[in-house]
């Protein structure tokens, strides 16, 4: 026996044959499928449904649906779930929150006693001094703050995320929401219809018969049209620049909650009115319900809201629930009417309504009593679009300016305006054809596009112009604040009496009274409470309500789960052709830009020696590869780089420094001419992007004229360093068309050729780590095949593989700088000690003007080699350079040498320091400091380079 | 999220490109002024008013091109010479 379950309703909601039980604060409660956690509580006779924020008052249900701030619950481990929405599932654990040590008896309920010392900005005021004492303040405020329980090891379903790109998305399914969407869709539109609720419908769900066939008709009609797309509990989040609009979708198979991001070519905003508390003593006591949560209840859920009703009642709305009251057998014992001056002055009862006094006077005893003062028009998703809503003081809401929306975001149904509901319907049937015209408007303006297929369908003509029928508000009495003090913010406990000071204490516009009260700031966000609070601002300011003007409505419409902005992570990684093999050999992975590969294969300092001794062979697949092809190619290489290119033979490599128009460095990496008219530009792997970006931004915007074709190869190859004084010999083992002879093959020339049967490789003399090397390009899906092989040859030889990490070490003995780790985003050329590449005589480079400056003016820091005097001991990098108390320079590099066996470094450091010999104090980060020495060479190991010219 | 009209693609989601600058012109680097390059590299007007920018489609058609932007209403329209 349910004891406030009322007989089967014509409209409800719920499935009587599938009933079910959950568990609410340990005890067990029966409900069926399709009731919500708040209308199975009620129908058990469940009163308090959770305890206020400050002054921890018995609340109970308001709205009975999302909004309701009375019933803000926690299920399972997952805090702060709106229980007049969340449908209860079999064996559900729900309890309440903000409550200690239960909810019927409260300890923290002596907040209200202690009241005048929390009212408004008591944030501001209470705690702040001294200072010292608020971690003790912290500690004890945690106890009392209203939020539920998170474990620590929640176990984190799964969010989604999905794109969705429909001509027409409507926000808001009630009739006028289906409306616009079944006469979008009759116009060849697709569409996206968003409702917040479980079912489409709106008010209709709780209406007359009447409306039900219609509500019936409507759910049809959306049902046969395949080009509307229904997502229910669902709302439109917030509404961007061109219609770019954020959809949550709760309740989905295998995912908590799912982000749309949809791009809409029309927007229609459909979310009817949101009915308003009325302010008086007593008016959050659980007890006290608006017309629409006890037509809720009613007619969607079969509960009987309650034995003995007062209603208070200015519109037709509860006039309705007055009917719907009398029909179940509540004993409606006294009906207030608004319209002819009647008022509600308090109402008493502990836990609960027990009385209400009337304004001319008397007391009646009841246990509900019922609101029904008007509407406010949530004009949020308009407001995000531009549009500023003005006070229609005959129709005592806030109303959207239409005219002044952007041409594709419309507005229809109860936000606009009241009327019958075939006038609704009209207005809603106009909206919709205008959104897909409007929709086919924007298809067809940008049909013409270059890129579109020839064979294209030429989207349909959008057609006249949609004649909109007017929509106006009705009348209805202004209706905010009784004669008495009550609260204006359910959901932060803010009363007409905190606003009412902030307006003393000097806070005269609501903008900034609302965020000193934090009145509409609660969980709700002003849907209920912000016309209650314009109003209780204007009465404290003598203001109309149109001069007090509306607060803004800003992004996220509701409260999301940061997991459904989070969602599914996309992002990619990239692994050469060898990560395979690396995974099998335990080379260890290093993140490096977009690209995971081996940092080292256990030993560093072992693979580095081996390269110095036999041989080596590391993947560099991510070096950027750029092919270039033309006759203009040697005047692009003269603009990118600062040193000279027009001479480059056929088969000849050069190293190249870029730098940007600031003179700063922008990238290195050698470049290759394979044909007359054919190049290979290599770059950092982590510069790879940037630098086709900023060829083709100098190839299309300054130089179109210029006849070159860029094409990024990067991926195309799998890349490889063979080096060590061993590599000729191991190559000359795989390759058979090209003469590897120090005559034929010389240091710094390309050849193309055959490796391991693999056509059309290229190979490259060149060397970052020093020694005789080979860097090979290879058809990225043989780049296994060919590694294999070099190792299935080489093991007479001696190969092993290398890293990273080795490389960093062998380019360091060779002095070779990074670009991003030796040089920053101050660093121009010459500090890069790039004094022998850049020539100033060219007529032409990226960066000419700043490095003429730079070398006329003198005094910039530079580049240099550093060894520590204590060979023993690297400074970290980064490690500050010191000239007493003055910062001087610092550590770029710094690695121990296994040729040298001793500390060896690269720093930037003052003008004045850089001759080679001078003594720099380093400080390491323990503070002590040590001596160093600049260098020679920026090269600590062969500096003559003789073992890679051999 | 802004809608950029690509005069290459269509219209496409602002993420898809790089936001190159207010458009200003590279003096000639062999007579300019050191105030005149660096009024080049580093001096924009930002006005709240129609502006002309560079973007790079570069998830797209991988084009350079020109583009008047309000920047009060992120409201577009193709430059001259766009292409």
């Amino acid at each position: 026996m349910i004891p406030m379950r009322l007989d089967r309703q014509p409209g409800e909601v719920i499935d009587r044959s599938s009933p079910l039980t959950f568990d609410w604060d340990g005890r067990t409660v029966p409900a069926y499928a399709g009731d919500t956690i708040a209308s199975a509580l009620a129908a058990q006779g469940v009163r308090v449904l959770s305890r206020s924020f400050k002054y921890h008052r018995p609340r109970g249900l308001l709205t009975a649906n999302f909004l309701d701030p009375g019933c803000v619950v926690q299920v399972g481990d997952e805090p702060n779930v709106r229980g007049g929405h969340r449908l209860v599932t079999q064996g559900m654990q729900v309890s309440s929150q903000n409550t200690w040590p239960s909810l019927r008896f409260d300890v923290k309920a002596v907040n209200q006693l202690a009241g005048r010392f929390l009212t408004a900005g008591f944030y501001y005021k209470t705690f702040i001094k001294p200072q010292r004492l608020w971690p003790t303040y912290e500690r004890i405020l945690q106890r009392f703050v209203h939020a539920g329980r998170i474990g620590d090891d929640t176990a984190h379903e799964g969010y989604d995320k999905r794109y969705a790109h429909p001509d027409v998305l409507v926000a808001g399914g009630g009739p006028a929401g289906m409306a616009a969407a079944i006469s979008a869709a009759n116009d060849g539109a697709r569409v996206l219809l968003v409702e917040e609720e479980h079912q489409l419908g709106g008010h209709l769900r709780w209406g007359t018969r009447a409306d039900l066939e219609l509500l019936a008709e409507l759910r049809d009609r959306v049902e046969q049209l395949d080009a509307i797309e229904v997502l229910t509990d669902a709302f439109v989040l917030g509404r961007y620049d061109d219609n770019w609009t954020a959809v949550v979708q709760r309740t989905l198979p295998g995912a908590t909650e799912r982000l749309v991001k949809a791009r809409a070519k029309s927007l229609v905003v459909a979310p009817g009115l949101v009915e308003r508390p009325y302010v008086f003593q007593g008016n959050d006591l659980p007890g006290v319900m608006l017309s629409t949560a006890v037509r809720r209840l009613v007619n969607l859920y079969a509960v009987k809201p309650g034995d003995r009703a007062v209603v208070l009642t200015a519109n037709a709305d509860g006039d309705a629930a007055v009917d719907d009251l009398r029909r179940v057998g509540v004993d409606v014992v006294h009906v207030e009417d608004a319209r002819r001056g009647g008022d509600v002055l308090r109402v008493t009862g502990r836990g609960g309504v027990r009385t209400v006094d009337l304004a001319q006077g008397g007391r009646v005893s009841c246990d509900l009593l019922v609101t029904a003062t008007g509407w406010t028009a949530p004009t949020s998703l308009l407001n995000m679009a531009g549009d500023q809503p003005r006070y229609d003081p005959r129709a005592a809401r806030f109303v959207p300016n239409v005219d002044a929306l952007p041409d594709d975001v419309f507005a229809t149904g109860g936000v606009c305006g009241d009327g019958t509901t075939d006038q609704l319907i009209d207005h809603a049937s106009a909206v919709g054809s205008a959104a897909a015209r409007q929709a086919r408007s924007f298809a067809l303006a940008f049909a013409s596009v270059p890129t579109r297929p020839d064979d294209a369908r030429t989207p349909p003509q959008p057609g006249k112009p949609v004649e909109i029928p007017a929509l106006e508000p009705a009348s209805h009495r202004e209706m905010f604040l009784g004669q008495t003090h009550g609260v204006v913010d359910f959901s932060e406990d803010v009363t007409t009496k905190d606003i009412l000071q902030a307006v003393h204490e000097g806070y005269d516009s609501v903008e900034l009274a609302k965020r000193y009260t934090t009145a509409t700031m609660g969980p709700m966000q002003g849907k209920l409470e912000l016309m209650n609070t314009i109003a209780a601002h204007a009465r404290a300011t003598g203001r109309s309500i149109a001069e007090t003007g509306t607060t803004t409505w800003r992004p996220p419409y509701a409260p999301v789960s940061l997991g459904a902005l989070a969602g599914r992570s996309f992002e990619p990684v990239r692994y050469s052709a060898m990560q395979e093999w690396h995974e099998t050999q335990g080379g260890v992975p290093i993140v490096a830009g977009a690209w995971i590969r081996p940092e080292h294969y256990g030993d560093p300092q072992a693979e580095a020696r081996n390269v110095r001794r036999a041989v080596g062979v590391i993947d560099v697949t991510p070096i950027g590869k750029l092919d270039l092809r033309g006759p203009d190619v040697p005047k692009l290489l003269e603009l990118l780089y600062v040193n000279k290119w027009s001479k480059l033979g056929v088969g000849r490599v050069r190293y190249g420094v870029m730098c940007a128009d600031d003179g700063i460095v922008l990238d290195d990496g050698v470049t290759g001419r394979l044909g007359p008219e054919h190049y290979l530009m290599s770059t950092t792997s982590s510069g790879a992007a940037t630098v086709w970006e900023w060829v083709e931004n100098w190839l299309q915007t300054e130089h179109p004229d210029w006849q070159v074709h860029v094409t990024p190869v990067t991926t195309a190859y799998a890349s490889m360093n063979v080096a060590g004084p061993r590599s000729r010999e191991l190559l000359s083992r795989l390759v058979d068309d090209v003469d590897l002879s120090t005559e034929a093959f010389g240091y710094m020339h390309v050849r193309t050729g055959t490796i391991a049967g693999v056509p059309d490789c290229v190979l490259w003399r060149i060397g970052f780590t020093g020694e005789l090397s080979y860097e090979l390009h290879v058809p990225a899906s043989y780049g296994l095949h060919v590694w294999e092989q070099l190792f299935a040859h080489g093991g007479d030889l001696g190969i092993t593989p290398f890293g990273l990490e080795a490389q960093r070490i062998l380019r360091l003995e060779k002095g070779h700088f990074i670009v991003g780790q030796d040089t920053d985003g101050l660093t121009k050329a010459y500090s890069a000690g790039l004094d022998w590449a850049v020539k100033l005589d060219k007529p032409d480079f990226a960066g000419m003007p700043e490095l003429h400056w730079q070398a006329d003016d003198g005094g910039y820091p530079k580049l240099v080699a550093v060894q520590p005097v204590n060979p023993s001991i690297v400074p970290e990098e980064a490690s500050q350079i010191v000239d007493g108390d003055t910062i001087v320079g610092r550590i770029t590099s710094s690695r121990m040498s296994p040729t040298l066996r001793r500390a060896i470094c690269l720093a930037q450091v003052d003008a004045s320091l850089a001759e080679p010999g001078t003594t720099l104090t380093v400080v390491l980060p323990s503070g002590h400091r040590i001596a160093a020495r600049v260098h020679e060479h920026h090269a600590h190991v062969d500096p003559e380079g003789a073992r890679q010219r051999v | 999220m802004m809608l950029v009209p690509c005069p290459w693609c269509g219209p496409r989601n602002v993420a898809e490109f790089r936001y190159v600058g207010e458009s200003s012109a590279r003096p000639d680097p062999a007579t300019t002024s050191a105030s005149d390059w660096r009024t080049y590299l580093y001096t924009r007007r930002n006005p709240c008013d129609w502006i002309k920018e560079t973007w790079y489609h570069r998830m797209g058609c991988r084009q350079y091109f020109g583009l008047e932007r309000h920047t009060m209403t992120n409201r577009t329209r193709p430059a001259e010479s766009s292409r």
